[in-house]
C-alpha cells in the first residue's frame, strides 16, 4: 500500500493539481478571467439565494390549450361543411369531441369523407410516422359525426405551446436588460424563469402574466352596450370592458378583423398633438391589406382595440388607414406604453401562464448569506484543524493538508461543471469537511490498532491503509446514495446541497485513496520511522 | 508534544448488556415521537403547505411589530404571522395560503407590498402555490423512501440480509426520533428539513457501516466467540474512531449553528440532533445489538473449521 511507482505518483499529484487549478478563476477579478480561453473561464455560479434574484415557476394553462384546439376544430368543421354545401345542425364541443349532425342522409358519406380529411397523421421523432392521427372520427345512426381529438395530439399541442411560450418569454425577459436570465422547460407544462439580480419582480411578473393577445374588432353600435349587458347580447357579439377605471362596457363583434399576429413592429412614443404616451405599430403586408380594407369600408364607425379581452380604446375611424401603420392611445403611462410595446413585439402567448411558485431574494440578504457562509466555514475549518493537530500531531497535519486539497478540489469540480453554489451548498461543503476528516480518522485509528497488535511501524501503516480503505469505500457509497437521491428529487437550494455533498464524497474517496497515502508514503521513505507518532 | 486521547486504548465497555435498557427505551421514544407527530404535528413551512413568506428589514432601526401587524391584519388575508428573525430590524411575515388558487397568492404579495410601502427592504419573498406544495411534499416523502430502499439494497449486496435489515431498523429509528424532535421544537418543516433528514440518514448509515464492517471482519476471524462478546469487541475497537469523528462533525455543525445565520438555523439544529445525538447512539446501542436477534453468526459454531485466532 505504501509503494507508488513514479508515474503513478506523478499522475496523482497532477490530477489533484489540475482539478484545483479549475478553481482559480473564482478568486480572480472578472476582468482578468475574461481574456482567457472559454474552457478556462468556467467558474462557480452563485445561486439566487446568494446573489439575489427572482425564481419564478410558470404553468401553461393546458385547459385553455385544449379549449382553443377544440374551438378551432369546431370552426374547421363549420368551414368544411359550408364549403361542401352540406346542411348540418347541432355543432357543439363536448369534452374532447366535436359533434355535428348532418341534415340529409344522402350527403352523409360525402360529408364524413370531407371531415376525415381534417385528421392528420401525427409525426414522430424525425418526421417518422407513428401511425397515430390527430383525430378519431366516428359516426352514429347515419347522421351523427363525432370528431375526437386524440390524447397524443393534445399532448403534442401542449408541448408546442410550451415551446412557443418559452420563445416569447425569452423575448420579453430580454427586453428587461437583465444579465443571464435562465428560461427553461420543466416537466411537461411548466417553465422556469430565473433572473439574477432582480430586486423587485413586480414588472417581470406583469410581463410574464399577460397573454398579450391583441386584436382589432368592430364595435356594434346597433344598441347601447349597457342595454345589451342587461338584456340579450346579439349572438355574434360579446360584452368587453375597458382597461380604465371605472370599467366601461363595450358591445364588440366576436369577429376579429386583424390580429396581433400580423404586427411586425411596435414602439412606444408620444402623440404629436396631445403629447400623451402612445404605442405605434406596423402591420405586415397581409395585415396592412386587411386593415386598409376594413377602415375603407367603415369610415365613421368605431372599432375596438382589444388586449386580452379588455378594450384598450375604441376610436372612430376618421379616414381609411392605408399605410399599414397606426397608433394606440389609451391613457397610458410612459412605462405601460413601453411594456405594451414590448409585449406586442414579443408576440402573444399561445395560452395563459400562471405563476405557481415564486422565490425572490434581495441582494442584501444574499450578501449576508455569503458573509455568514464564509465565517462559519472559516470557524468550522479552524476548529477541525486544531482538533486534528491536537489528536494526531504530525499525522493531523497530513490530514489537514489532505482536507484542504480536498476542499480546493471540490471548488475545482464545481467550477468545471459550472455548478451553482447555494447556501445549503456551503453547508454541504462544511459537512464534507467532516466526512473527509473521518476518512483520515478511520485510517489513523486502524494504524494505531495495528501498532498495538504488534506490527512494525511500516507494516502497521501499510495494513492500516489497506483495511481502512475498504471501510471508507463502503461508508461513503451509502452517503453518496443519499446525496444522489437528494439530487434527483430536489430543486433549487436542496439540489445545490446534494451537488456539493456528492462531489465532496467523490473527492474525499479520491484523496483518501491517493493523496493521503502518498503523503504518508513519502514521509515513511524519508524518515524510516521506528515508531508511529499517533 | 502529548497528543489528545479522548478514548483510552482497549476499552472494554459491555455495550451489549445495555440493550436490555436501550431497546425498550428506543421503542418508547419512537412511540412517543410517532404520537407527537400525530397529536402535536409538524410545523409545515410554505414549501409543503403553500402560502407566502416575506422577510423584510426595516430601514430605520428596530421594526415596530405591532404597527406592522395592525397594517397587515387590515388587509383581510386571513392568518398573518409576524416573527422577529435574527436581528431586531428583521421581520418574517407568514401568510397562510389564500383561497382562490394560484392568482390569489400573487395578489396577497401585492397587497402586503402596498401596505408596508417603502419603509422596509424586501429581503426575501417566497410564494408557493397549492399545486407546487402538494408535489413538493410527495417528492420529499418518496425521496426519503427511495433513499432508504436503495441503501438497503446496496447493504444487502455488500453484507448479508441481516445487516441490511438491522441498518434499516436503525435508520427508521433515527428518522422517527428526528421527526419527534421537529415536532417538539416546532422547527419549520420544509424542503431543507428533507435534506437534513437525508443527510442524517447518510451519516447514521456511514457510522453503522463502519461498525458492521468491523463485525464482519471479526466474524471471519473468530469463529467460536459468542456473538455478544464479538459485538462488544467490535464496538469497542471502533469506539475511538466514532468519538473523534463525531467531535469533528459536531465542531463543523457548531460553526454553522453559531455563525451560519437564521436561514440555515433549523437545518443545522436538526442535523445536530440527528447526527450527533441520535446517530451515534443508534449505531452503538441499536444497530449492533439487533444483529443478535436477527441471527447473525448463529451458524458458525456448527462449522468444523479450526479457530483461526490471529
Amino acid at each position: 500500500m505504501l509503494y507508488f511507482t513514479r508515474w503513478k505518483a506523478t499522475a496523482i499529484v497532477l490530477t489533484a493539481f489540475v482539478v484545483c487549478l479549475f478553481a482559480v478563476p473564482n478568486f480572480l477579478p472578472e476582468k482578468m478571467v475574461q481574456s482567457w480561453p472559454k474552457w478556462a473561464q468556467r467558474h462557480v455560479v452563485l445561486g439566487l439565494d446568494l446573489q439575489g434574484g427572482s425564481h419564478i415557476l410558470l404553468e401553461v394553462d393546458t385547459n385553455a390549450v385544449r379549449k382553443e384546439k377544440l374551438e378551432s376544430l369546431r370552426d374547421d368543421v363549420r368551414r368544411v361543411l359550408r364549403d361542401a354545401r352540406v346542411g348540418y345542425t347541432g355543432l357543439v364541443v363536448r369534452g374532447n369531441t366535436v359533434e355535428v349532425r348532418i341534415r340529409e342522409g344522402s350527403n352523409f358519406d360525402q360529408a364524413v369523407d370531407k371531415l376525415r380529411e381534417l385528421s392528420q397523421p401525427l409525426g414522430g421523432i424525425l418526421g417518422s410516422s407513428t401511425g397515430q392521427r390527430t383525430l378519431d372520427v366516428t359516426t352514429e345512426a347515419g347522421s351523427l359525426v363525432r370528431l375526437t381529438v386524440t390524447d397524443p395530439a393534445l399532448i403534442e399541442r401542449v408541448r408546442q405551446s410550451v415551446e412557443q411560450s418559452i420563445q416569447i418569454i425569452e423575448r420579453r425577459v430580454n427586453e428587461l436588460g437583465t444579465v443571464e436570465p435562465l428560461i427553461q422547460r420543466q416537466g411537461t407544462d411548466r417553465i422556469l424563469v430565473q433572473v439574477p439580480g432582480l430586486q423587485d419582480p413586480t414588472r417581470l411578473k406583469e410581463l410574464l402574466g399577460k397573454t398579450a393577445k391583441l386584436d382589432f374588432r368592430m364595435v356594434d353600435v346597433s344598441m347601447p352596450a349597457e342595454q345589451a349587458a342587461q338584456g340579450r347580447v346579439p349572438p355574434d357579439d360579446e360584452i368587453l370592458y375597458s382597461t380604465t377605471q371605472p370599467k366601461t362596457p363595450y358591445l364588440v363583434e366576436k369577429r376579429i378583423l386583424v390580429s396581433g399576429g400580423d404586427l411586425t413592429d411596435a414602439q412606444p412614443g408620444f402623440d404629436q398633438r396631445t403629447s400623451e404616451p402612445i404605442v405605434s405599430f406596423r402591420f405586415n403586408t397581409s395585415g396592412a391589406r386587411k386593415f386598409a380594407q376594413v377602415t375603407q369600408e367603415n369610415v365613421g364607425k368605431p372599432f375596438a382595440i382589444v388586449l386580452d379581452n379588455q378594450v384598450i380604446s375604441a376610436p372612430v375611424i376618421r379616414e381609411p388607414i392605408l399605410g399599414g401603420s397606426g397608433q394606440i392611445s389609451g391613457s397610458f403611462t410612459v412605462e405601460s406604453a413601453n411594456d405594451l410595446a414590448i409585449l406586442l413585439r414579443a408576440g402573444a402567448l399561445p395560452a395563459p401562464l400562471t405563476i405557481i411558485e415564486e422565490r425572490t431574494v434581495g441582494p442584501g440578504l444574499g450578501q449576508d448569506s455569503i458573509a455568514k457562509g464564509k465565517i462559519s466555514s472559516y470557524v468550522g475549518a479552524a476548529m477541525v484543524i486544531v482538533f486534528m493537530l491536537a489528536t494526531y500531531g504530525l499525522f493531523g497535519l497530513f490530514a489537514n493538508v489532505a482536507v484542504a486539497i480536498n476542499v480546493a478540489m471540490i471548488f475545482g469540480v464545481l467550477s468545471f461543471l459550472n455548478a451553482t453554489l447555494t447556501l445549503p451548498g456551503i453547508a454541504g461543503i462544511v459537512l464534507t469537511v467532516g466526512i473527509a476528516v473521518d476518512s483520515n480518522v478511520l485510517i489513523y485509528e486502524r494504524i494505531r490498532e495495528e501498532v498495538r497488535g504488534g506490527r512494525t511501524p511500516i507494516n502497521a501503516i501499510d495494513a492500516g491503509f489497506s483495511r481502512a480503505l475498504a471501510t471508507i469505500l463502503d461508508s461513503n457509497i451509502t452517503t453518496f446514495i443519499a446525496a444522489a437521491v437528494l439530487f434527483y428529487i430536489g430543486t433549487g437550494p436542496v439540489r445545490g446541497f446534494a451537488v456539493t455533498l456528492g462531489i465532496g464524497i467523490i473527492t474525499t474517496v479520491f484523496t483518501a485513496f491517493t493523496l493521503t497515502r502518498l503523503i504518508v508514503a513519502y514521509w515513511v521513505r524519508l524518515r524510516r520511522p521506528q515508531r508511529v507518532p499517533i | 508534544m502529548r497528543l489528545l486521547r479522548i478514548v483510552p486504548d482497549d476499552t472494554k465497555f459491555d455495550f451489549m448488556r445495555f440493550r436490555r435498557i436501550s431497546f425498550p427505551m428506543s421503542a418508547l421514544l419512537s412511540i412517543l415521537a410517532i404520537s407527537l407527530y400525530f397529536f402535536h404535528g409538524l410545523n409545515f413551512g410554505i414549501d409543503f403547505k403553500g402560502g407566502t413568506l416575506i422577510e423584510v428589514q426595516s430601514k430605520s432601526g428596530a421594526a415596530d411589530l405591532a404597527k406592522m401587524r395592525a397594517a397587515l391584519s387590515a388587509l383581510g388575508l386571513g392568518e398573518v404571522q409576524l416573527q422577529q428573525f435574527g436581528a431586531p430590524n428583521d421581520v418574517l411575515i407568514r401568510i397562510a395560503e389564500q383561497p382562490g388558487g394560484e392568482v390569489a397568492q400573487q395578489q396577497a404579495v401585492t397587497k402586503v407590498r402596498g401596505a408596508l410601502g417603502d419603509e422596509v427592504d424586501y429581503r426575501r419573498v417566497e410564494v408557493v402555490g397549492p399545486r407546487v406544495s402538494g408535489e413538493l411534499l410527495s417528492y420529499g416523502v418518496v425521496g426519503l423512501m427511495l433513499a432508504i430502499f436503495s441503501i438497503l439494497i446496496y447493504l444487502w449486496f455488500r453484507f448479508e440480509w441481516q445487516f441490511a435489515l438491522g441498518a434499516m431498523i436503525a435508520n427508521v429509528h433515527d428518522i422517527v426520533l428526528t421527526i419527534g424532535f421537529m415536532s417538539i421544537t416546532q422547527i419549520d418543516f420544509d424542503l431543507t428539513s428533507i435534506a437534513a433528514l437525508l443527510t442524517i440518514l447518510g451519516y447514521s448509515l456511514n457510522d453503522t457501516v463502519v461498525i458492521y464492517d468491523r463485525i464482519r471482519e471479526m466474524l471471519r476471524r473468530y469463529r467460536k466467540l459468542p456473538m455478544p462478546e464479538l459485538l462488544n469487541a467490535s464496538v469497542n475497537q471502533t469506539l475511538s474512531r466514532s468519538v473523534i469523528t463525531h467531535v469533528t462533525v459536531s465542531l463543523a455543525l457548531l460553526a454553522l449553528l453559531l455563525f451560519g445565520g437564521q436561514a440555515i438555523h433549523s437545518f443545522t439544529a436538526t442535523m445536530m440532533f440527528g447526527v450527533v445525538l441520535v446517530g451515534t447512539y443508534t449505531s452503538v446501542f441499536i444497530a449492533s445489538p439487533i444483529l443478535i436477534y436477527l441471527g447473525v453468526g448463529t451458524g458458525r459454531d456448527s462449522l468444523s473449521a479450526p479457530d483461526r485466532d490471529k
